[in-house]
């Protein structure tokens, strides 16, 4: 083959290519970035059409109600994911926060706002060791927050003896515990608004949508927001722009533990008690929502708004399944397909994923 | 150079001929000829981007090259992959220390790593015939070492021993060396030279690639200065003329024309007593308004911790500093840029850009304080300072909410730029700005940083000698982290710049 006919070639082969590389990519570009919008508008539809009473609003509230506390720990895992990192040990806050309260109102008889407060504490408190252990003792976040949560397993269960916490049980000291969980307390996991239905909408619902209001407006209008994606995409960058990169990284992981032990407050309201065995699948569950979040409107990075939309897509999903009689065991598996599908959008077909 | 070329051909252990590589658009290497001798040292030179590594990354085939010959003792010379290169004898120690030890192990076992690898090696490990084998490669080299130590707990320079014991245990006839002291004190650099020393009376033929002029004057027989992907000079004989090689290395711009040189006016920043390193000597810099001053000198000698301090992102061993007449000690990068000291850092991947935002908030990253009201960032405002920078500098982009990481390497080093000009500074400091720059957009904004250096000190530091005299009304020479000389950018005595670039003058005042 000459050179001239080469380029003749090269000329022929590129001659019809561009114009067909440009719709598929467009059409690509659609898909990534409506793919699982649409996804789940067509789970809605579907299982409307195929299951009566799914297009209901007690059931949409209660696909809500039934997401509103992993939905919430996702929110919260969410800033540490927007400052590069990881927080393993949400779901055990959740549960020592569930633990904790429970602890304060049974036994030590205390009122609604100490055992909530109490609850926010602990949230303070592991976030600010997490951050510490990370910043300045340099252990990677997976590793620290990981350590963290078996600590707090651990620690949950000493108080009392590692049994379940309700009125009527037995002290490590004998005595029996008197105290009750507070009317008001437990109105913040049972009590509903009236909203056009009487008695539709949880409390749970109404903290999960403020809460996901707030942190997306956070994240994504204000500074400190801004800053947090700096120093998630290069912190070294930030720095040299005067970032103060620790207090940030620091602050993510307080977000993550405030917003954790709010969903153990929730917990422990729904449950009526301390349940030792309770929050298994919470860290799972909010973890995946998070991930799930990366490929809505192909942000391919942590974003508020898909964190929720991947915490509802995932109560769609089971609620769905559910009233069409899957069995509560294939939840799981549904749940894991679900985030392998969208890690594929995030990293593999979305343009900054090939980067 | 003046020697018969029948002469090299017979001698040579490694001849080069014609080398070419590019990476995409880029010529890296553009024809480079190239002869290692046996029994001598050959020192390569060069700047940044010169194409010292990728020459080196070709020797030892990490990459392929597009075009040229390589003869070893005469045969040719094409290993296709790294351990195919070792087998024929051409053995290389990377810049990165690390990469040539495995740190988790003893040194027995690091000397005798490779032999795991070869086809004669069997299923399991024998201790005592490793310790055997690593005793014999030790001695042969004069290395005096705990074998049972783990790398991990040796030095660096002894690391750097054992990662060339470990190269020569392969018996090399040509060893390449890239910046090998670039992490070592002067003493662990002796132990080093004493090292090659001997393996240059052994007839090793090897190439020594450095910035460190002690190095060169201690080791070369022959200096290959590199630039822009071409041999510039070489020089042999009994005297080396290492000014020749700097020259030819840094190039030298003939016509100044383009610059107006400025007078110093009022002072902004003066520097007093500064050191920064233990045992450097102590200087004094005082920057003016409207004024851009240079400062020159060698990769290493401390330019960019020069500019680090400055920027408050690294604390001096002593001296102080005064800012428009009042002390200026910043306790960290944010404290600086309140006080308007704004650095353009160097390597722009690592510490300029964030790949995931888009241009306009690249350029507002710093400022978002005074951009935000209530902390809530107004993305009107960023959008237009993001517009008025992408007119001034001429960024190519659609608009100023493209990604930047579609912008090419030039744009993005102006959306660097045009971050730090789009709030006014006292003092811009920029390290190495044009690196990985192609020539356009490096006029582009060379020519805005003139036109608007009123109002501001500007301090530039660089190693190109061309850009230097590009941009400069003063340069500043430095060396083993201190100033030792000062020219005007008009009629520069180039003899006595590149002898005070060299370390040869300046030391002692």
């Amino acid at each position: 083959m000459t050179d001239e006919t080469k380029r003749d070639g090269a000329f022929a082969a590129s001659g019809g290519r561009p114009a067909r590389v440009a719709t598929t990519t467009a059409a690509l570009d659609i898909a990534i970035k409506y793919g699982f919008l649409a996804l789940l508008a067509g789970l809605i539809v579907f299982f409307s059409v195929m299951s009566t009473g799914f297009a209901s609003a007690q059931s949409a509230v209660f696909i809500l109600q039934s997401v509103s506390i992993t939905g919430i720990l996702a929110l919260g895992v969410t800033a540490t994911l927007v400052v590069g990192g990881f927080d393993l040990s949400i779901g055990a806050v959740a549960t020592t926060a569930m633990m904790a309260s429970a602890y304060v109102m049974v036994v030590l008889r205390g009122d609604a706002v100490s055992a909530t407060l109490a609850c926010l504490a602990i949230g303070v408190i592991v976030g600010l060791l997490n951050g510490f252990l990370i910043v300045y003792m340099r252990v990677p976040d997976l590793l620290a927050t990981l350590g963290m949560m078996f600590l707090l397993v651990g620690l949950q269960r000493i108080p009392t003896e590692g049994r379940s916490i309700a009125t009527g049980m037995t002290l490590p000291d004998g005595s029996v515990a008197t105290g009750k969980f507070s009317p008001g307390f437990l109105a913040l996991g049972r009590h509903r608004f009236d909203l056009v239905v009487p008695d539709l909408l949880p409390v749970s619902v109404v903290v999960l949508l403020t809460l996901a209001v707030l942190i997306w407006f956070f994240l994504e209008y204000t500074r400190f927001g801004r800053l947090m994606y700096a120093v998630g995409s290069n912190a070294r960058a930030a720095q040299l722009a005067g970032t103060p990169v620790n207090a940030y990284r620091i602050g993510a992981y307080v977000i993550s533990g405030v917003f954790a032990s709010i969903g153990g407050v929730m917990l422990a309201a729904r449950l009526g008690r301390g349940d030792i065995a309770s929050g298994n699948n919470l860290l799972l569950d909010s973890v995946a929502a998070a991930l799930i979040g990366y490929a809505v409107l192909g942000a391919s990075k942590p974003n508020a708004f898909g964190t929720a939309i991947g915490s509802l897509f995932v109560g769609v999903l089971l609620q769905g399944l559910t009233m069409m009689n899957a069995p509560y065991y294939t939840q799981d598996f549904v749940k894991g397909a679900v985030l392998v599908i969208a890690l594929v959008f995030t990293f593999a077909l979305s343009k900054t994923g090939k980067r | 150079m003046g020697r018969g070329e029948d002469w090299v051909v017979e001698n040579a252990a490694f001849r080069i001929e014609g080398l070419r590589k590019s990476f995409g658009p880029v010529q890296v290497l553009d024809g480079v000829d190239l002869t290692l001798r046996p029994g001598s040292v050959t020192v390569l030179m060069g700047a940044n981007g010169a194409g010292k590594s990728t020459l080196v990354k070709i020797v030892s085939a990490v990459h392929p090259r597009d075009a040229g010959r390589i003869t070893l003792a005469g045969q040719p010379y094409a290993p296709a992959s790294p351990a195919e290169a070792i087998r024929a004898g051409v053995v290389t120690v990377h810049q990165n220390i690390n990469d040539g030890v495995v740190a988790g192990l003893d040194v027995a076992t690091n000397l005798t790593l490779d032999r795991l690898n070869g086809s004669g090696a069997g299923f399991f490990f024998n201790p005592r015939r490793v310790r055997r084998q690593a005793r014999a490669v030790a001695e042969r080299m004069g290395l005096r070492l705990d074998l049972k130590a783990e790398v991990s707990a040796l030095t660096l320079a002894n690391r750097q021993l054992v990662a060339i014991a470990r190269a020569m245990a392969h018996e090399p006839k040509v060893l390449i060396l890239d910046e090998p002291t670039s992490s070592l004190s002067s003493a662990e650099a002796d132990r080093l030279f004493e090292v090659l020393d001997r393996l240059r009376a052994n007839g090793v033929a090897i190439l020594y690639i450095s910035h460190r002029m002690s190095d060169i004057r201690r080791l070369a027989d022959t200096i290959v200065a590199l630039r822009d992907g071409r041999v510039s000079g070489v020089f042999e004989g009994p005297a080396l003329d290492y000014e020749g090689a700097v020259d030819a290395m840094l190039g030298k711009k003939t016509s100044l024309d383009a610059v107006v040189v400025q007078d110093a006016s009022d002072p902004v920043l003066r520097v007093d007593a500064l050191r920064l390193a233990p045992g450097a000597r102590p200087f004094s810099l005082t920057l003016a308004d409207g004024e851009i001053v240079v400062v020159t000198g060698l990769v290493g000698v401390g330019k960019t911790a020069l500019a680090e301090t400055l920027f408050g992102a690294r604390a001096p061993i002593g001296g102080t500093m005064t800012l428009d007449g009042a002390a200026y000690a910043p306790a960290s990068t944010r404290r600086a840029i309140e006080r308007g000291v704004f650095l353009i850092a160097k390597e722009r991947t690592e510490s300029g850009v964030v790949p995931d935002f888009n241009l306009y908030e690249n350029i507002s990253l710093p400022f978002l304080k005074r951009l935000s009201s209530f902390g809530v960032a107004n993305r009107g405002r960023e959008r237009a300072q993001a517009r008025a920078q992408i007119d001034s500098l001429g960024i190519v982009c659609r608009t100023e909410r493209d990604d930047l990481q579609t912008l090419s390497g030039g744009n993005q080093q102006k959306v660097v730029v045009g971050r730090w000009l789009s709030q006014s500074a006292r003092v811009l400091i920029l390290d190495e700005p044009f690196q990985g720059v192609d020539i356009a957009a490096r006029r582009d904004i060379a020519s805005k940083l003139r036109a608007s250096a009123r109002g501001r000190a500007t301090l530039f530091f660089l190693t190109e000698l061309d850009e230097v005299f590009e941009v400069a009304d003063r340069i500043l020479v430095m060396s083993e982290h201190t100033l030792v000389g000062e020219h005007r950018n008009s009629g520069v005595d180039s003899q006595r710049l590149l002898a005070e670039i060299a370390g040869r003058i300046g030391k002692a005042a």
